[in-house]
C-alpha cells in the first residue's frame, strides 16, 4: 500500500497474534456495550425514582413509565448508533486535520438521498417487491456509501485542501459554505426529479414487527415490539462499527492514519503521503456518515434536504461528548447521547403532565449537554486533557 | 508585463484624476446630480432604476475613497442619505425599505464584525441576540405580556425610545451570559455552541405558548406597536408636505436607522482604535502571545461578545416596531449566515468592508435575485432549459453558499481588507507553500 512507504522487514510489533488483532478490534466494542447498558440502567433507575417521587399525586405514572421503558430503550439504541456513526466521520476527521467539517452533516443527508433515489429506482422498475431484504439493505447501503465518500474526498480537495494551513476559521467558514452549497444542490436535484422534496423512501415488506416478549404490569399484558427496520439499523451500525475499528487499529492503513492524527509532519517524514491519508479518512468517514444517512432514511421512511442538519449538530456534540479526535469516544457519545435524548423526547410530557413536548425539547437537551461538557470536562468522557501546542 | 504597467499607470491618472483637485468636485458633484436627477424624475420600479439606485450608492463608496476637502464629502453625503433617498422614498416606498433594511443589516454586520472580525470569534449564532431584542419589545408592546400577569397591560408605545437602550442592555446581557461559559474554548468550539444556542432560541420561540403563552409559538406576535409620530404637524403644517401615515413610518424608522448606523460606525471606529481594539486584534492573531502581554483573555473576549450581542439587541427592537410583525422563521441559520456572509465578503475587521458587504448583501437578497428570477422566467417561456422549479429567490443557500466558499479560497480578506488584519490573512498563502512542517516546526523553535 501506498500509504506506507516503508519498504523494510516489518517490526515485530507489526506482526501480531491472532487474539492481540481480536482484543484490540473488539476491545472498543466490549467498552462500548458496557456504556450501553450503562447508559441504559441508569437513565431507566432516575425515570422510575422520578416516578416514585409522583406517585403521590399521580398513582398510575409509575406503571405507565415502566410501560414505555423497553420501548425507549430501543429508541435510545437507534437514535445512540445514528449518532455514534455520524459523529466517527467528524472525530476522524479532526483527528487528522483539527477541523471541524461542518458538512458532514450533509454528507449524511446525501446518503439517504441516494438510497431513497435507489428504492425509488427499484420501485420504478417493478423489482422492489419480491425483493431480498437484506439484499435491498446491502444494495442502499453500498450505493449510498459510495456516493458520500466520494462526495466527501471530492469536498476536501476542493475547499478544504486549498486552505490547510490557513487560520483555524478560514477552512471553518468554508465548511460552512459547503454545508448550504450542499442543502440546496440537493434540494434543486430532488425537486427537479420525480423524488420531490420530502422523498419517500421505497422499501420491499420486512415483514411483521417482532414481539420481544410481553410484560404483565397491571391488568393486561404489554407486548415489547421491535421493528424490524430498528433491528436492521442496530445490525448493521454493529457491523459498521467492528469494521471501522478492525481498519483503524489492525490494518496498515489504520496505522497510517493514527500516524497522521499524531503528528502530520512526523508522518510525511516517515514516508506517508499524508494528502492521500487525509483523502482516505475523508472517504471512510463519508461513507459511513452515507451509510448512516440510508439507514436512517430506512428506518424513518422519507428524506429531504434540510435532514442533514440537526443530526449533524448533535453527532458533533456526540463528538465532544466521548471526546474528539477519539474514535471509541465518538461511539460512546453518540450511544450515551442517544440514551439521553430519548429519554427526554419521552419522558418530559410525561413527567410535567404533557405541560413541555418532550419532542421539541429533546433538541434542547443535547445543546445543553454540550454546553455542560463543554464547561465542566472539555476532554469529553473518553479524552485525554490536551494542551494546545505553541 | 510593459503594456500592463502603462495601462496601471493610465488607471491609476484616471482614478487620481476623479478623486484629487478640482476634477474631482466636478465628477462627484456632477454624478450626484445625474443620479438624483434620474431618480426623481422617474420613480418607477424598474430595472433601470434599480440600476440609478445601486450607482447612487455606489457613489458613497466613491465619496469615501475620494480625496478631497472633508466639509465637502460630509455635504454631499448628508445631502444624499438625509434629503435625496428620503424624497425619492415618498415618491417610491420600495427603495426607502430597501435602504431602511440595508441600514439594519449594516448595524447588524458592524455588531458581528466585532465578534468576528476584531476579535476572531466564529459566531454562528447571531441572530439568537436579535431575536431576544426583537421579543423584547414583541412581548412588552402587544397584549402577549398578558401572558405573564393578566393585571399588566402593553407598554405605552413612547417607550420605544428608551426600550432601544433596554434592547441593548438585554443583548449584552445575554450575550455575556451565553459568553461565560464557553469564550475560555477554543474557537471552534465557539462556533458550534453559539450554532447551538441560536437554535436553541428559535426552538424555545416555537415552543413557548405552552405552558404558558409567552412567545405565541409559531404563530408569532402581531400587531406589534409603533412609537407614536411626534413630528406629523411639523411635517404637515410647517413643511406642508401632505404624507400619509405610513409614508411618515416609512421616513421615521429610515432616519432612526440612519442615527443608529452613524451611532454605530462612531462606537465601533473609536473601539478599534481604543486600547480594547488593540486588545482584541491581539488576541486574533495570537491567544497565547495576549496572554503574555497581560491582556486578560476572558474578560476581552467576553467584551467583544457582549459589544456585539448589544448591538443585534438594540436593532432587534428596531425591527419589531418596522415589521410589526415577528415570528420565529425570521431568525434562522440563514439569517446569521446572512450577516456573517456581510462581514466576509465586506472583509473582516474593515468597518467600511463591512458596511460595502452588507449593502452589497442585502441589495442581492432584495433586489439582484428577484429581478434575476424575472429574467429567467421570461427565459424560460421563450424556451430556454432551465429547470421549472428553479428560482433564485429560494436558491440563496446556494449562493451565500458559494459566496462564502471561493471568498475563502480567494480572498479571505474580503473586498476592502483591514489593513492590519490583511497582514495575517496573506500569511495564508505564505505557508501554504512553505508547508504545514516547516510552520510547525517555526512554532516549535520559538517556543
Amino acid at each position: 500500500m501506498a500509504a506506507e512507504a516503508n519498504t523494510q522487514a516489518p517490526l515485530p510489533s507489526g506482526q501480531r497474534s491472532t487474539a492481540e488483532v481480536l482484543r484490540t478490534v473488539f476491545g472498543p466494542v466490549v467498552q462500548l456495550f458496557l456504556f450501553i447498558i450503562g447508559s441504559a440502567v441508569t437513565l431507566g433507575l432516575i425515570v422510575v425514582l422520578l416516578a416514585l417521587l409522583q406517585i403521590g399525586t399521580r398513582p398510575d405514572i409509575l406503571t405507565r413509565t415502566l410501560t414505555i421503558l423497553p420501548q425507549v430503550w430501543i429508541d435510545g439504541m437507534v437514535r445512540g448508533f445514528l449518532f455514534a456513526t455520524i459523529a466517527l466521520g467528524y472525530t476522524m476527521v479532526y483527528g487528522v486535520l483539527e477541523f471541524i467539517n461542518f458538512a458532514h452533516g450533509e454528507i449524511f443527508m446525501v446518503g439517504g438521498v441516494a438510497g431513497a433515489a435507489v428504492g425509488l429506482f427499484l420501485a420504478n422498475n417493478e423489482l422492489l417487491k419480491g425483493m431480498n431484504g437484506f439484499f435491498f439493505v446491502l444494495l442502499v447501503v453500498g450505493v449510498a456509501m459510495a456516493v458520500s465518500g466520494t462526495l466527501a474526498v471530492t469536498v476536501e480537495r476542493v475547499a478544504y485542501r486549498p486552505l490547510r494551513g490557513a487560520p483555524r476559521l478560514v477552512p471553518l467558514i468554508s465548511a460552512i459554505g459547503v454545508s448550504l452549497v450542499l442543502q440546496d444542490l440537493v434540494r434543486l436535484m430532488m425537486t427537479n426529479s420525480d423524488l420531490g422534496f420530502n422523498a419517500r423512501f421505497n422499501t420491499p415488506d420486512f415483514g411483521k414487527p417482532i414481539r420481544l416478549f410481553e410484560m404483565t404490569l397491571g391488568e393486561r399484558p404489554v407486548p415489547v415490539i421491535l421493528s424490524p427496520k430498528a433491528l436492521i439499523f442496530i445490525v448493521a451500525s454493529i457491523v459498521m462499527l467492528v469494521v471501522l475499528n478492525y481498519l483503524v487499529n489492525a490494518t496498515r492503513l489504520g496505522k497510517a492514519i493514527r500516524a497522521t492524527a499524531q503528528d502530520m509532519p512526523t508522518a510525511s517524514l516517515m514516508g506517508i503521503n499524508v494528502n492521500r491519508i487525509v483523502a482516505m479518512t475523508f472517504l471512510i468517514g463519508g461513507a459511513l456518515g452515507g451509510a448512516a444517512g440510508a439507514l436512517f432514511g430506512l428506518n424513518v421512511g422519507t428524506v429531504n434536504p434540510y435532514m442533514g442538519f440537526i443530526p449533524g449538530l448533535k453527532a458533533f456534540t456526540a463528538a465532544v461528548l466521548g471526546g474528539i479526535g477519539n474514535i471509541t469516544g465518538a461511539m460512546v457519545g453518540g450511544v450515551v447521547l442517544g440514551f439521553l435524548e430519548a429519554f427526554v423526547a419521552s419522558y418530559l410530557s410525561l413527567f410535567t403532565d404533557g405541560a413541555l413536548s418532550g419532542a421539541a425539547y429533546a433538541d434542547i437537551a443535547a445543546f445543553s449537554i454540550l454546553i455542560l461538557i463543554l464547561i465542566f470536562r472539555p476532554s469529553g468522557l473518553l479524552g485525554e486533557a490536551t494542551t494546545q501546542k505553541v | 508585463m510593459t503594456s500592463t504597467i502603462s495601462s496601471e499607470g493610465l488607471w491609476d491618472r484616471f482614478r487620481g484624476m476623479l478623486s484629487r483637485g478640482p476634477t474631482a468636485y466636478g465628477f462627484l458633484g456632477l454624478y450626484a446630480a445625474v443620479c438624483s436627477w434620474l431618480l426623481i424624475t422617474n420613480p418607477r420600479t424598474s430595472l433601470s432604476t434599480d440600476v440609478v439606485f445601486v450607482l447612487l450608492l455606489l457613489l458613497l463608496l466613491f465619496i469615501y475613497r475620494s480625496q478631497v476637502a472633508l466639509p465637502f464629502r460630509v455635504g454631499l453625503v448628508a445631502i444624499l442619505l438625509g434629503v435625496i433617498i428620503p424624497y425619492f422614498g415618498t415618491l417610491n416606498p420600495f427603495y426607502i425599505d430597501v435602504a431602511t433594511q440595508a441600514g439594519i443589516f449594516v448595524a447588524l454586520a458592524l455588531g458581528l464584525n466585532v465578534v468576528v472580525g476584531f476579535a476572531g470569534l466564529l459566531d454562528l449564532g447571531f441572530v439568537a441576540f436579535f431575536a431576544v431584542g426583537a421579543y423584547f419589545w414583541g412581548i412588552l408592546s402587544t397584549t402577549q405580556i398578558a401572558a405573564f400577569n393578566p393585571a399588566w397591560g402593553p407598554v405605552p408605545p413612547i417607550l420605544f425610545y428608551p426600550f432601544i437602550l433596554l434592547g441593548l442592555l438585554l443583548g449584552a446581557i445575554t450575550g455575556v451570559l451565553l459568553g461565560l461559559p464557553v469564550l475560555r474554548l477554543r474557537g471552534d468550539y465557539l462556533a458550534i455552541v453559539t450554532l447551538g444556542f441560536g437554535e436553541v432560541i428559535r426552538v424555545l420561540a416555537n415552543n413557548l405558548d405552552r405552558p404558558i403563552n409567552i412567545t405565541n409559538g409559531s404563530q408569532g406576535i402581531r400587531d406589534i406597536e409603533r412609537p407614536p409620530l411626534i413630528f406629523t404637524d411639523f411635517v404637515r403644517g410647517t413643511l406642508g408636505w401632505q404624507l400619509d401615515d405610513q409614508q411618515l413610518y416609512q421616513q421615521f424608522f429610515y432616519f432612526v436607522v440612519l442615527l443608529i448606523v452613524l451611532v454605530t460606525v462612531v462606537i465601533v471606529s473609536r473601539l478599534k482604535l481604543s486600547r480594547i481594539g488593540r486588545a482584541w486584534e491581539a488576541i486574533r492573531e495570537d491567544e497565547t502571545a495576549a496572554i503574555a502581554q497581560g491582556i486578560p483573555l476572558v474578560r476581552t473576549k467576553l467584551l467583544a461578545f457582549a459589544v456585539g450581542a448589544s448591538f443585534a439587541g438594540a436593532m432587534g427592537v428596531v425591527f419589531a416596531s418596522k415589521q410589526l410583525f415577528i415570528n420565529p422563521p425570521t431568525f434562522d441559520l440563514l439569517r446569521s449566515i446572512n450577516i456573517l456572509a456581510m462581514v466576509i465578503l465586506g472583509g473582516m475587521g474593515s468597518i467600511p468592508g463591512v458596511i460595502l458587504g452588507a449593502v452589497l448583501v442585502t441589495l442581492l437578497d432584495l433586489q439582484l435575485l428577484p429581478r434575476t428570477a424575472a429574467v429567467l422566467r421570461d427565459l424560460q417561456k421563450s424556451g430556454v432549459p432551465i429547470p421549472e422549479a428553479f428560482d433564485p429567490t429560494q436558491y440563496q443557500r446556494l449562493f451565500f453558499g458559494l459566496l462564502l466558499i471561493l471568498m475563502m479560497i480567494f480572498r479571505p480578506s474580503g473586498i476592502m481588507p483591514d489593513e492590519r488584519h490583511k497582514g495575517e490573512l496573506s500569511e495564508v498563502a505564505a505557508t501554504r507553500s512553505r508547508g504545514r512542517g516547516e510552520q510547525d516546526q517555526q512554532g516549535g523553535s520559538e517556543a
